[in-house]
């Protein structure tokens, strides 16, 4: 092995005047940074190998560990600057990809905090969800473009068909985890959190475990390009099917489960042998054309007799608005899209930084399109990739979701700071490890409370804000680009979003 | 606004979109009296009272814009669309009655018969032209489609041009000024209906000009409308992805389109409709028996971008039908009244009583419940 010319990105401190050495941290920190040394009964620090996790520094029972950035720069330089250089001194020493995880960490991607939300003043009153009800009941299915209506015996009954539709008590659901990209504790902890807000957990591509099948209404089971697990029990089991053509955060490439992270657990459900990777092709080989979406589509809803609605996922890309305007046609139900500060269990870091375009502008431009062709009505949009936040929540339905997946939100949640390094299966917060002597860190009776406490929080400041605007449901969201305006933005980029500037 | 009003003059775009919201606001705001009146047996009765009882709720308007509606208005010409047209000045006017000339069979036209009050301004020219679609092939909707179609063609040409109404046997009055002046200017003691409808508003955003005050109305539908809809911009997307242009870009219109999609395209009972503007609430459609609650449940689905949410209450009107409602937290007044075969909705029940002292039965209805009646019917609520 070459020797490393990096210095370690973080340095380590112990404050031996406060430190018992009791070795919590030693127990604690699954990326080695801590060892016990016998001879002076001291923890010696390997900071190389830190990753700022804060795990340590949170179960020292003294406080006596700090982490702070090595403050040691190269010669300032904006171009030449210590990403850049550490990414080449890490791939002259490898030779490979460089991965990654969780979603695109550069700033200049994000427009929800260059928008503005309104109030009501005067000539119509705000609403105060203390005492009157807020409506945020949302339902994400196909709607029909006409409607029969006959009386019957004087009941007006509708004749058209119904389709079938996932009733969500909020605006929000979980976007998908395999059961691989994290471990059952944390599918479960979300499944619990799902059934007790009303919502939905989407398990991604790694199939179905045993334990969740009890949670399997609140449930969306995905069709990946791998088709992992992927049987006829598997689509009756969820409450929706979602096929999966792209993600955000590596839009045209498919998914790579290391063969450490394939354990016997794992291996069950997704049906391949133990210890071997698992790589998911980057297109849906059934899938080259609109048409071929389109079959997949009906072959989903003829196995399991049209009782669920069919989600397509897309990441978004340059051309969403034509490509969800197909989708549209292909017969699904809803579309999903992912923008490209979303997350992921492990991806090049050159996809996840550099391809795709930001969930607002996509959102944005697929709902234009869909209503100039007159189709916005007949599916349901999820937007996921980069919420963040209730006003998140709220401006991505007023830019024209119906609802949206969160996935790093309820992960933090559950104890991840996001130190991007879920890849390497050493996730010391035992959320995105696969052994089981760390993942039982995460304990589904707890960590599904600190989910559902966040979807609440979220729930009641949503509220707020449609009050605020003189608004009781959800729906009048839907599209109000009206209640929003842009602050910082070109001309264009308002254009494209549909907003108009502050003050005007 | 004199500086705006010359601006908008020598404007090349003279749009009503334009000419309405000037500011370019995301909509036009104000806050209105709204009164309805008719005969149960269709009888025909001048616009007397339902003037005086406007003008008994001057308090809630500042004069710069009423309206009028009426039903029954051109027994004469009953078969024939009739159309009431605003032009800025007679260039507009030479051009619409080329264009209406050119898209319709004219049976007559006649300038609406005016009397200027205030000789320091100049009235706009006001014309009403009695028509036939003589497209061949066309059935009844299509005929209808037509016209609507139409209508918004003219009100978007930027040729100065508004269409006012476009039903048959009805007509709408409006412009700027206070109830009784308006009624003045449009001699309306000259005229009958069975069915009036009127309006005044308080503008906080829009010109005084004569095509932003109500009544608005398409084909037979007629809507006057007090509040202010936070979900517009919601509501707004949907028509237009159904393909209608909000011209004047007020939630008025938006009322206006939203019944004219409903009832006449889709064949819905108002009651139904009164149900996709303000629908119950979730927990309340959980309740009902099941018919009742997967009628309402697929409504909210299917038409929540119709939901009419903010402060309002409207009344609409078309042939033989009067319709009250109220938002679902009726933040905006509304009562019911009948005497005999009159009945009454307003904004205020001292209006009623104002014209009609002894009434029979008087009710304020509960917010999204429609107070609907037709013609030999009695209330029903």
């Amino acid at each position: 092995m070459l020797k490393s010319h990096r210095l370690p990105e973080f340095n380590v401190y112990i404050d031996t005047d406060t430190c018992t050495v009791c070795k919590a941290c030693v127990i604690q920190c699954t990326f080695d940074v801590f060892s016990y040394e016998k001879v002076g009964n001291m923890i010696e620090i390997e900071e190389s190998k830190c990753v700022d996790c804060h795990r340590c520094m949170i179960f020292c029972p003294e406080k006596s560990i700090s982490i702070i950035p090595n403050p040691v720069q190269y010669r300032a330089n904006a171009s030449w600057n210590k990403e850049i250089i550490h990414n080449i001194m890490k791939q002259a020493e490898s030779g490979g990809i460089l991965l990654t995880a969780m979603g695109c960490d550069k700033p200049n991607f994000n427009y929800f905090d260059k928008l503005l939300l309104n109030a009501s003043q005067v000539t119509n009153p705000s609403i105060d969800p203390i005492r009157e009800p807020m409506e945020l009941r949302t339902y994400l299915g196909s709607k029909s473009d006409m409607f029969t209506i006959a009386e019957n015996d004087k009941d007006p009954i509708i004749e058209t068909s119904e389709s079938p539709h996932l009733l969500l008590e909020t605006p929000i659901m979980f976007s998908a985890m395999s059961l691989g990209s994290v471990n059952i504790n944390v599918q479960e902890s979300l499944a619990i959190a799902a059934v007790s807000n009303g919502i939905y957990q989407n398990i991604g591509e790694g199939g179905l475990h045993p334990k969740l099948k009890q949670y399997a209404n609140h449930i969306i089971v995905q069709v990946a390009s791998g088709r992992y697990g992927v049987h006829k029990e598997y689509l009756d089991a969820g409450a929706a099917v979602e096929i999966k053509i792209g993600q955000g955060a590596k839009p045209g490439i498919g998914g790579h489960l290391p063969g450490e992270k394939i354990t016997e657990e794992i291996s069950e459900t997704r049906r391949i042998p133990a210890g071997t990777d698992a790589i998911s092709p980057a297109p849906q080989h059934d899938i080259y054309s609109i048409e071929d979406l389109s079959q997949l589509v009906h072959a989903i809803k003829e196995t399991t007799e049209y009782s669920k609605p069919v989600i397509v996922k897309i990441a978004a890309v340059h051309n969403s608005a034509a490509i969800a305007s197909g989708i549209v046609r292909s017969g699904a139900d809803i579309i999903a899209i992912d923008g490209m500060r979303g997350s992921t269990g492990a991806a090049p870091l050159v996809m996840r930084d550099n391809v795709g375009i930001p969930i607002e502008m996509a959102i944005a431009s697929v709902d234009t399109r869909l209503n100039k062709e007159g189709v916005r009505n007949k599916i349901s949009i999820i937007a996921g990739g980069g919420i963040r936040s209730s006003s998140d929540v709220f401006k991505i339905i007023a830019l024209g979701a119906d609802a949206c997946y969160i996935s790093t939100a309820a992960l933090i949640a559950m104890g991840c700071t996001v130190c991007q390094k879920c890849h390497t299966g050493k996730c010391p917060w035992g959320l995105t490890t696969m052994n089981p002597a760390i993942s039982i860190r995460i304990n589904p009776k707890m960590a599904s409370k600190r989910v559902s406490n966040l979807i609440r929080g979220w729930t009641l400041e949503i509220k707020d804000m449609l009050g605020g605007m003189g608004i009781n449901s959800i729906e009048s969201l839907r599209g109000n680009r009206h209640q929003l305006r842009g602050i910082g933005l070109s001309d264009h980029e308002m254009e494209i979003l549909g907003v108009r500037p502050a003050g005007s | 606004m004199k500086d705006l009003a010359q601006q908008l003059e020598h404007s090349p775009l003279r749009s009503a979109e334009r000419r309405n919201n000037p500011y370019r606001d995301d909509k036009v705001i104000d806050a209105c009296s709204i009164f309805g009146m008719m005969d149960q047996n269709r009888r025909l009765f001048t616009g007397n009272d339902i003037i005086e009882a406007s003008a008994n709720m001057n308090e809630r308007v500042n004069g710069l814009g009423s309206g009028y509606a009426i039903y029954g208005l051109y027994p004469k010409n009953r078969k024939n669309y009739a159309l009431h047209i605003m032009y800025d000045d007679k260039e507009a006017l030479k051009w619409g009655s080329k264009y209406i000339g050119s898209n319709f069979e004219v049976i007559y036209d006649e300038e609406i018969p005016m009397d200027n009050l205030d000789k320091s301004k100049q009235l706009p020219i006001m014309w009403r032209y009695f028509t036939n679609i003589d497209v061949d092939h066309l059935n009844r909707m299509e005929k209808e489609d037509y016209m609507v179609k139409k209508c918004l063609e003219i009100n978007t040409s930027g040729r100065g041009a508004y269409v006012f109404s476009s039903g048959k046997n009805m007509g709408v009055f409006k412009g700027v000024g206070w109830p009784r002046e308006i009624a003045k200017i449009f001699r309306l003691e000259d005229y009958k209906g069975y069915l009036w409808l009127s309006h005044s508003r308080f503008p906080t955003n829009s010109p005084a000009w004569w095509g932003g005050a109500h009544p608005f109305a398409y084909l037979d539908s007629t809507v006057v409308h007090n509040g202010e809809i936070s979900s517009y911009g919601a509501n707004r997307r949907f028509l237009e992805m159904l393909g209608y242009r909000c011209t004047f870009q007020t939630d008025t219109e938006i009322f206006a389109l939203a019944l004219d999609y409903l009832l006449r395209k889709q064949h819905m009972p108002i009651e139904i409709v009164a149900k996709i503007f303000a629908p119950q609430r979730w927990n309340d459609i959980e309740k009902m028996p099941t018919n009742e609650k997967n009628l309402l449940r697929r409504l909210r689905i299917t038409y929540g971008n119709l939901l009419m949410n903010g402060p309002f209450s409207i009344i609409f009107a078309n042939h033989g039908l009067m319709v009250g409602l109220a938002d679902r937290i009726k933040l905006r007044p509304l009562t019911a009244a009948r005497k005999k075969d009159l009945f009454f909705l307003s904004s205020e029940e001292a209006a009623i009583r104002k014209i009609c002292p002894e009434i029979d039965e008087v009710t304020h209805p509960q917010g999204g419940r429609p107070v609907v009646a037709r013609c030999n019917e009695g209330i029903a609520s």
